[in-house]
């Protein structure tokens, strides 16, 4: 079976969701027009990154009857779409989510879990923690969402590996820094970071992170798509507004895992139990 | 090892797409840069000419009756290389009447009055040509202190701030600054015989390295001793550091009410573009 990515890298307007909005519902068409199948867009695509006090004004009930979500769940009829947005629970609780579209309903929504609060980020002090990484069936297989820093964390694309995802879907809004290599430092680290993963668990990884400037803020773009032998399937441009089609042939799953059988000789119990013994020990 | 290098060709792309980017998204086109003839603002020039277009950049050469000789022409320089606009208005005539009010006046005040002088009028050419005041400020001056607060620390947006002095003669000599720019003694200009590293006290080459040290790689000051530096030069560079951290940031509010600009009403000058 053969699968069409779309990664979307999006400069935003910082806190201006309908101008935001019309670029995806724009994007959506381009996409589904040159035969993707999954539309995938970036941390806090309809806000913007730095948010700050914007976070209560932005923060969204994903619903049939919100506008925004309306606009967006009508494009999902033609086009899977993962959309980066502010989320508010029954409590006022806001989240920074990604929610996976597909046929006019909300599959899932992944709740940011690690908010980076150090040197330039300040996520803790707007935004509560998600709580949880579950993987979740489509028509394409079964996936998985991370937000940025959520793939810092070793054990998060490990638990939705184990969770059955075979297609892990990365957004990021990640800031360049490092300006002593061929590229800004922070897009050579990402890039490692994911080819990694995609080898060490045989999976499918696609990675896409804004573009343009908030303040003196870089986004870099970059968008990335491996296949489960860590092949790079797929770049996007490095700073500009682009959209970039990867296509994943999965039966590529069988044929590596054949030959590196790691998800069948991982061993989720040993690690249960030294975790607990670890824990234990605290 | 301490490595100061770049990549330059990416620091310039970079430089340009922030110039472009801050000044075009707020409904500007154009910019203002005070050409003082030194590397910084030679810098600085060629960055906002290469995101704007020649005829969207305002040179502004500013000279004071004592300013060297050279200043001029090697704004002159940079001013053809790029073909920008340019205006001269000399500031002699404007800061006078208030030097000669105190016949003791010392050079750092008469400096401090020119300095802010300069920016009254890149500020003023900033309402007139419709463009805003690119900065100059480099990140070694700007940790050090060593800047005229609402002088020349004055801008709209910064390109340069996040490059130490050594850094950003690498990137002049990638854009094409000429050799007699790149070659001079970095001077403020204010008096005679001025030189930056004459008043500090230290080179750049030296201080860049133990800021590098002390700032972007974290090491603690008897870390700089081990790594060779001098005992006093790492306490007096510190010293320094802090005594002008209140020219990096802006005047502490008092707090009185529940939400306060500063602490708790908090968005980025780009919030709504």
């Amino acid at each position: 079976m053969k699968v069409t990515l779309a990664l979307a890298q999006i400069n935003t307007r910082l806190g201006e969701m309908q101008a935001n909005l019309e670029k995806h519902l724009a994007l959506a068409k381009e996409a589904w027009s040159s035969g993707a199948d999954i539309l995938l867009f970036p941390e806090l695509s309809l806000t913007g990154y730095v948010l700050q006090d914007l976070v209560p004004a932005l923060a969204r009930r994903p619903h049939a009857d919100d506008p925004l979500f309306k606009a967006l769940l009508k494009a999902s009829k033609d086009l899977d779409l993962v959309v980066g947005f502010v989320e508010e629970d029954a409590r006022h609780r806001f989240y920074i989510a990604s929610a996976y579209l597909a046929e006019g309903e909300i599959v899932h929504i992944h709740r940011k879990v690690h908010l980076p609060t150090y040197t330039l980020f300040d996520e803790k002090r707007y935004l509560a923690a998600g709580d949880g990484f579950r993987a979740f069936d489509t028509r394409f297989g079964r996936l998985g969402m991370l937000i940025c820093e959520d793939f810092w964390h070793i054990s998060s694309p490990y638990l939705l590996w184990l969770d059955g995802a075979d297609l892990l879907l990365m957004s990021s809004a990640s800031p360049g820094r490092g300006i002593t290599g061929e590229q800004i430092g922070s897009a050579e680290t990402v890039e490692t970071v994911t080819k990694t993963y995609a080898q060490l668990l045989t999976v499918f990884i696609a990675h896409t992170n804004r573009v343009g400037f908030e303040d003196g803020l870089k986004f870099w773009g970059g968008a990335t798509a491996y296949d489960p032998d860590g092949t790079l399937l797929a770049k996007g441009p490095y700073d500009e507004e682009a959209l970039t089609l990867a296509e994943l042939d999965l039966d590529q799953l069988r044929r590596t895992r054949s030959r590196l059988p790691l998800l069948r000789d991982e061993r989720p119990d040993l690690v249960r139990r030294e975790l607990e013994r670890i824990l234990r020990h605290d | 090892m301490i490595d100061l290098s770049i990549n330059s060709a990416l620091v310039r792309k970079l430089l340009v797409e922030f110039i472009r980017s801050e000044i075009t998204r707020v409904g500007y086109t154009k910019a203002v840069v005070n050409l003082s003839g030194g590397l910084d603002s030679a810098v600085s020039c060629l960055l906002a000419v290469e995101a704007l277009g020649p005829e969207n950049v305002l040179a502004l050469r500013l000279p004071y009756k004592t300013s060297a000789a050279d200043s001029l022409e090697h704004a002159q320089l940079i001013i053809e290389q790029t073909g920008c606009q340019a205006l001269t208005i000399p500031i002699t005539e404007m800061v006078d009447p208030l030097i000669h009010r105190d016949a003791e006046m010392s050079a750092v005040r008469k400096g401090n009055i020119m300095a802010r002088m300069r920016m009254i009028i890149a500020y003023d050419q900033s309402e007139a040509f419709r463009g805003l005041v690119v900065g100059t400020s480099n990140k070694t001056e700007i940790l050090l202190g060593y800047t005229t607060l609402y002088g020349d620390s004055a801008c709209a947006l910064n390109p340069l701030g996040d490059l130490y002095k050594t850094q950003v003669r690498q990137l002049g000599r990638a854009l094409g600054v000429p050799e007699v720019i790149l070659a001079k003694p970095p001077s403020a200009d204010l008096w005679a015989g001025q030189t930056d590293e004459g008043e500090l006290g230290f080179t750049y080459e030296e201080v860049d390295k133990l800021l590098f040290l002390l700032v972007d790689q974290r090491y603690r000051p008897e870390e700089c001793v081990e790594a060779g530096f001098a005992e006093d030069f790492v306490r007096k560079v510190i010293e320094r550091v802090r005594r002008n951290h209140f020219k990096r940031i802006p005047p502490p509010v008092a707090k009185l009410s529940s939400r306060t600009v500063g602490y708790d009403f908090l968005y980025l000058r780009d919030w709504g573009t």
